[in-house]
């Protein structure tokens, strides 16, 4: 198996002594996208906002290419290779989009190739070129999804976290986001997917684990997608 | 006095007032406190330039910026443990800073004023027309304006000023993105005291007697003018603070001259009034539904 980008081991993650995640252990190898699928509350996003240092671990560990990131500020883990597209993205509506695209560059460590980046990203998005001067707020709920997953490829990110890329968007506009993480994915980036629509993301991860109540139920594979009764059994804890 | 005379000086006034406005926007908007110390890195201004007033300028006005900027930094250090408090705590906790300043300076100068003596030749009056205007006057809208341009093209154009604008508006987000919060809320602080700074050469001018209260009653005025302005947003918070400015000028005109003890309740009236009919502040506007699926 290729060398881990993320290895995460017996994460325990509380809030007001409430576990919400639970002895949770996982690995993604380098360039795999590897699935979190499971209910409300499951530990899904808990399990975003550890790795990236916004709620401390009650125990266990999170590794970045063999490196704790224990104790480390965000911004650290950010300039260390970690890119998170946020739930509901959040952009910043106020700032133009070429302005959004700009802090992407923040958690670079070095701003070498960074044009090439910004190129790269407008060809597989070319709503942040055309639209580069227009307030973000103003963009389609999609666009601004392409904006948010832009914003953090230009970081050049080891590893890229997104949390619920298909949120709120329509089903056609869900297909044009995969569409993309597909050709992200095909440039070998290494991508950690959490996802409320199960049957997508099984379809597309290379593994996808089911996550209830805090806890790691039961890990899929692309063959699973069509699995409904399992995928439901896994969420319900039957 | 011509309504041109009552306009200019209004204007440079509230340009002043802007700057002093636009110090407390900058720290607000990217740590969400309300400074009320602000008024001390003024008098700490004030006093430098009183203590080398017998030194070239050049030394004064370094003298003056550079004791701003130490104080400013100081405060920043001092109020990192409250990043993580309630705003309740954070605003207590710079009160206290702010009244603990003007002890200091009590015990250092005295109460009584002391004259900074500083630029006064500004004080005489050039003649355009048949407008008779203090050198001053012309300094405080040229000074203001610039440093006012300057500040916008520093936030609007570098990467720090970008950084400092996306920390505002969702610090949380920001920092997902690699944004250090330790250094956008210092440059603010760095901001705030040179245009802190500017403003303090340009009120010594015309107030020359400094006291230890001398930039904290400059600072109340100024933040009702934030306040009335619009706190969520530095341009709005600024024009507030040119609008405290221009009215105060305009009602100290106005006024008849045994009416003029009553311009700070005609002001604070004034306030009250605009916020009853606009609580969200004179320029300030109701979100709008950014967010479209």
């Amino acid at each position: 198996m290729p060398e881990a980008v993320l290895a995460i081991r017996d994460l325990e993650v509380r809030y007001a002594g409430v576990p919400a995640v639970r002895r949770l252990s996982l690995e993604v190898a380098r360039g795999e996208v590897v699935g979190l699928v499971g209910p409300n509350g499951a530990g899904k996003s808990t399990t975003l906002l550890a790795i990236m240092g916004v709620v401390a671990p009650h125990r266990g560990e999170i590794l970045l290419a063999g490196r704790p990131l224990g104790g480390q500020r965000t911004e650290a883990i950010v300039r260390s290779g970690v890119a998170l597209v946020p739930e509901r993205r959040h952009i910043f509506p106020e700032l133009t989009v070429e302005e959004n695209l700009r802090l992407g560059l923040v958690g670079r460590r070095s701003r070498e190739g960074a044009g090439e980046d910004l190129d790269r990203v407008a060809g597989l998005f070319p709503v942040v070129r055309d639209a580069r001067h227009r307030p973000a707020g103003v963009l389609s709920g999609g666009q601004q999804q392409q904006l948010a997953i832009a914003r953090a490829l230009v970081a050049r990110p080891q590893l890229l976290l997104l949390d619920e890329p298909s949120l709120g968007l329509a089903p056609a506009v869900v297909d044009g986001v995969f569409d993309a993480l597909a050709e992200i994915r095909a440039g070998g980036v290494t991508i950690l997917l959490v996802e409320q629509r199960a049957q997508f993301a099984v379809g597309f991860a290379d593994r996808t684990h089911v996550l209830a109540n805090g806890e790691l139920r039961l890990t899929l594979t692309p063959a699973d997608a069509g699995d409904t009764e399992r995928i439901t059994a896994a969420y319900f804890g039957s | 006095m011509s309504v041109l005379q009552t306009l200019v000086d209004a204007i440079a006034l509230g340009l002043v007032y802007a700057l002093v406005a636009m110090g407390i926007g900058l720290v607000f908007g990217v740590m969400r406190l309300v400074n009320f110390a602000h008024g001390e890195l003024i008098t700490a201004g004030a006093y430098a330039l009183m203590l080398t007033n017998h030194l070239p300028l050049a030394v004064g006005l370094a003298a003056c910026f550079g004791a701003v900027v130490v104080l400013a930094l100081a405060m920043e250090t001092a109020y990192r443990p409250l990043r993580t408090t309630t705003p309740t705590t954070m605003l207590v906790t710079t009160f206290a800073v702010s009244f603990l300043l003007q002890a200091v300076a009590l015990l250092a100068f005295g109460a009584r004023g002391q004259n900074v003596g500083v630029l006064s030749e500004l004080n005489r009056a050039a003649s355009i027309g048949d407008l008779r205007i203090r050198w001053v006057t012309l300094v405080s809208i040229g000074v203001g304006a610039v440093l006012l341009a300057a500040t916008a093209l520093v936030l609007a154009r570098t990467d720090i000023g970008l950084q400092m604008r996306a920390a505002s508006m969702d610090a949380p987000t920001a920092q997902l993105l690699g944004v250090r919060a330790s250094t956008v809320i210092r440059f603010a602080f760095l901001l705030a005291a040179v245009v802190a700074a500017a403003a303090t050469v340009l009120l010594t001018v015309q107030r020359p007697l400094v006291t230890p209260s001398y930039g904290f009653q400059l600072v109340i005025p100024a933040l009702v003018g934030v306040v009335v302005g619009g706190m969520d947003r530095l341009v709005t918070a600024t024009l507030g603070g040119f609008a405290i400015g221009f009215a105060a000028a305009v009602l100290g005109d106005v006024l008849p001259a045994d009416g003029r003890v009553f311009l700070d309740s005609a002001l604070f009236l004034l306030v009250i009034l605009v916020l009853l009919v606009r609580p969200g502040g004179l320029f300030g506007r109701s979100r709008a539904a950014w967010e479209r699926v």
